[in-house]
C-alpha cells in the first residue's frame, strides 16, 4: 500500500542524513508503528508520506502511484493526518473541523452535518460538542476530533506522528484501546510514530525500530522482535523488560494450563489427598458442576465427601483472554503462585507461576 | 487688551465654558464638523487598513521585502503632522486629499505590524495540521492565518482609529479639521470663544471613545472563539 524506495532525507546544513536509503513497505490494513530514538528520522519517515516534508531522494508511492505525480494539497486530502498537537483550528466549530477535508473535497452541506455526526458516534464524543470551540474541549476530546477529522473522509491511509503523546496515562491507554477497536472494522493501512516501544508493541501489526541516522534496525511483528531482536541495538532499546513485554503479547488461552489439584464435590477424602499429592500441593480445590466452589487445606478433610468441608474463597481469578503479564501480576500476590482461570462462569484451570516464567525463558 | 486676550483670560473676564445657547444657536455647524471628523477617519483607516493589507500581503510572500516596508511605515510615522500637511499642500492644495493622504500614512506603519504580528503568531502546529488535511498555500492564508489574526489586526485598527481621531483636529490648518475646525476657530475668534473650543474637544474625545468600544464590539462579533475558555 505504501512503499518507500531507497528514500534519503539530508536537511539543509547538516552532515549525516536525517533518514538514510530506507526502504519500507506497509501493507494495506496494517498498522506500521515507527519506532526509535530521537534523531532516528521516524517523524521525518512520516511526513515524507504526505509531501509535508519532501525526500532529498528516492521514491515513496500510496497504493502504487508515486506521491508526486499530482498537487500535494490533492495529495493530502486523501491521506488522513494526526499529529501530536492536534491542530485543530481554534477559530472554527469542533463540526467545522471534522468536516474540513469533506469540505475542501466540496461535499455539499447535507453529507457533511450527517458525516460530523457519525464520526462523533464513532469516536464516542457526544453530539453537543458539534458546536463547540476546540478551546472548550479536554485534551483528550480534542484528540479524538483529531482523529475524527483525519477519518472523515474516509481515505485508506492514516498517518498518525505521536498523536496520545501529550495526554495523560490513563487517556492515553484509553485512546489506543479505542483505535485498536476501530481497525478491527475501519482496515486501515495506518503509519503510527511514536517513541514509546510499549506503545509501539501494543498497536503495530508491525513495528520499524529505527536507529538514529534513519536506518532500519529491524522491521518485524512485535512477537518477534521481543524473541528475536536483530542485534544489540535492538535489545537495548527494548530495555530490561524485554521478556516481561512479550508476556503482555501472550494471553493466557496461549498456555497449557492445567486443572490443577481439583475434585469434585462429590469424590471422597483419599481421592482428594491423591491430587493434591500430585501437585506436590497441601490444598486442594473443589469444584460442583464446573463452578469452583473454592479450596481447603487436605489436612482439613473430613471422611465424607470432599464437598461437605467448609471451602475458603480463592481471591485471585483471571480470564483467558488477559496477557501473561497481567496474570503474572495476579500470581505473584498470591501464597500459593497460583491464579485460578475463569471466562467468569466456568472453571477453565489453574495457571502456576512456573508456567509463566517457562514462557519467559523461552 | 481684547486682541491679545486668551482663552483662560476670557474665561476670567466671566465668559461661559459652557455656554448652552451657543450650542443651541450652532447646531448645525456642530453636526457638520462631527460628520466630517467621521468621514475623514473612517477613510483614512479605511483607506490605510487595505492598504496595510495589501504591504503586508506582499512582506508575507517575500520575506526580506517586511524590513524595507516597516522602515518606510516608521520613517513615514515619525514624520511630525503638521510637517506632512505642508510637504502635500504644493500637490494637493487645501484638499480633503491632502489630510486623507496624511492621516493614511500614519494609520500604515501601526496596521501592517499588527497584521505581520497577528498572521506570524498563528501557531505552527495549526498551520501544520491545515496543510496536512490538504489547505491550498492561499487556503492557509486566507482560511487559517488572516481569521486567526483578526485580535491583533482589530487591536491595530483600534489604535489607529483613536491616534487618526487626535490628528484630524491638526488638519483644521488646512481649513477642513471636523472638530478640529471648531477648536481652531474659537481661538481665532477676537476675542476667543472658549465653548467652541470646548465642544470640539469633547466631542472629539467622544468620537475616539466610541469608535474605540465599537471596534471592540466589532472584534467580539467577528471572533467568537475568544470568548468561550476552557472548562
Amino acid at each position: 500500500m505504501i512503499r518507500l524506495v531507497d528514500v534519503t532525507k539530508r536537511y539543509p546544513g547538516t552532515e549525516s542524513p536525517a533518514v538514510d536509503a530506507l526502504d519500507l513497505t506497509i501493507d494495506e490494513g496494517e498498522i506500521v508503528t515507527l519506532v526509535g530514538p530521537s534523531g532516528c528520522g521516524k517523524t521525518t519517515t512520516l511526513k515524507m508520506i504526505n509531501r509535508i516534508i519532501e525526500p532529498t531522494s528516492g521514491t515513496i508511492t500510496v497504493d502504487g502511484t508515486d506521491i508526486t505525480s499530482r498537487p500535494a494539497h490533492e495529495l493530502r486530502r486523501g491521506i488522513g493526518y494526526v499529529i501530536q498537537q492536534i491542530g485543530l483550528l481554534p477559530h472554527k466549530t469542533i463540526e467545522d473541523n471534522v468536516v474540513t477535508v469533506p469540505r475542501l473535497l466540496g461535499c455539499d452541506d447535507d453529507r457533511m452535518a450527517d458525516r460530523a455526526r457519525e464520526l462523533m458516534d464513532l469516536m464516542d464524543l457526544d453530539q453537543s460538542m458539534l458546536t463547540r470551540y476546540p478551546s472548550e474541549l479536554s485534551g483528550g476530546q480534542r484528540q479524538r476530533v483529531g482523529v475524527a477529522r483525519a477519518l472523515a473522509a474516509d481515505p485508506p491511509v492514516l498517518l498518525m506522528d505521536e498523536p496520545f503523546g501529550a495526554v495523560d496515562p490513563i487517556v492515553r491507554r484509553r485512546l489506543q484501546e479505542q483505535l485498536l477497536a476501530l481497525q478491527e472494522d475501519l482496515q486501515k493501512t495506518i503509519v503510527f510514530v511514536t517513541h514509546d516501544i510499549d506503545e509501539a508493541i501494543l498497536l503495530g501489526d508491525r513495528v520499524a525500530l529505527l536507529r538514529v541516522g534513519g536506518t532500519l534496525a529491524q522491521y518485524a511483528t512485535p512477537t518477534e522482535l521481543l524473541s528475536e531482536p536483530a542485534d544489540d541495538f535492538v535489545v537495548d532499546f527494548l530495555g530490561e523488560e524485554r521478556a516481561l513485554r512479550r508476556l503482555s503479547l501472550l494471553k493466557v488461552a496461549d498456555l497449557d494450563y492445567e486443572d490443577g489439584p481439583v475434585v469434585d464435590a462429590d469424590a471422597d477424602a483419599d481421592t482428594a489427598r491423591a491430587a493434591a499429592d500430585k501437585y506436590d500441593a497441601n490444598w486442594v480445590g473443589v469444584t460442583d458442576d464446573g463452578r469452583l466452589r473454592g479450596w481447603l487445606w487436605t489436612s482439613e478433610l473430613g471422611s465424607g465427601p470432599t464437598g461437605s468441608n467448609d471451602t475458603r474463597d480463592f481471591r485471585v481469578w483471571i480470564r483467558p483472554d488477559d496477557s501473561l503479564r497481567t496474570a503474572l501480576d495476579a500470581i505473584v500476590s498470591t501464597q500459593n503462585n497460583v491464579a485460578m482461570v475463569s471466562d467468569g462462569e466456568r472453571f477453565h484451570g489453574m495457571l502456576f507461576v512456573e508456567q509463566v516464567t517457562a514462557e519467559l525463558l523461552k | 487688551m481684547t486682541g491679545l486676550a486668551t482663552p483662560v483670560e476670557v474665561l476670567a473676564q466671566g465668559a461661559p465654558l459652557v455656554d448652552w445657547a451657543w450650542i443651541q444657536r450652532n447646531t448645525d455647524l456642530i453636526w457638520d464638523q462631527t460628520v466630517e471628523h467621521i468621514v475623514l477617519t473612517v477613510v483614512s483607516v479605511g483607506l490605510g487598513l487595505a492598504l496595510s493589507l495589501g504591504l503586508a500581503l506582499l512582506a508575507l510572500r517575500w520575506d526580506w521585502l517586511s524590513g524595507p516596508i516597516l522602515a518606510l511605515g516608521g520613517i513615514l510615522y515619525s514624520v511630525p503632522s503638521l510637517a506632512a500637511f505642508a510637504l502635500l499642500v504644493p500637490f494637493f492644495g487645501f484638499t480633503a486629499t491632502t489630510a486623507v493622504i496624511a492621516l493614511t500614512t500614519y494609520t500604515v506603519l501601526i496596521l501592517v505590524r499588527n497584521i505581520l504580528i497577528g498572521v506570524n503568531g498563528v501557531p505552527g502546529d495549526v498551520i501544520e495540521a491545515a496543510r496536512g488535511q490538504g489547505y491550498t498555500e492561499g487556503q492557509i492564508l486566507r482560511g487559517v492565518k488572516l481569521p486567526l489574526a483578526v485580535p491583533v489586526i482589530i487591536a491595530g485598527v483600534r489604535v489607529a482609529t483613536v491616534t487618526v481621531i487626535g490628528l484630524v483636529t491638526v488638519t483644521a490648518l488646512i481649513g477642513l479639521g471636523g472638530l478640529g475646525g471648531l477648536i481652531l476657530t474659537g481661538f481665532r475668534l477676537l476675542p476667543p470663544l472658549p465653548v467652541m473650543i470646548m465642544v470640539g474637544t469633547v466631542l472629539s474625545v467622544v468620537l475616539a471613545v466610541a469608535f474605540d468600544l465599537a471596534l471592540v464590539g466589532l472584534q467580539r462579533l467577528l471572533t467568537p472563539w475568544t470568548r468561550r475558555a476552557a472548562d
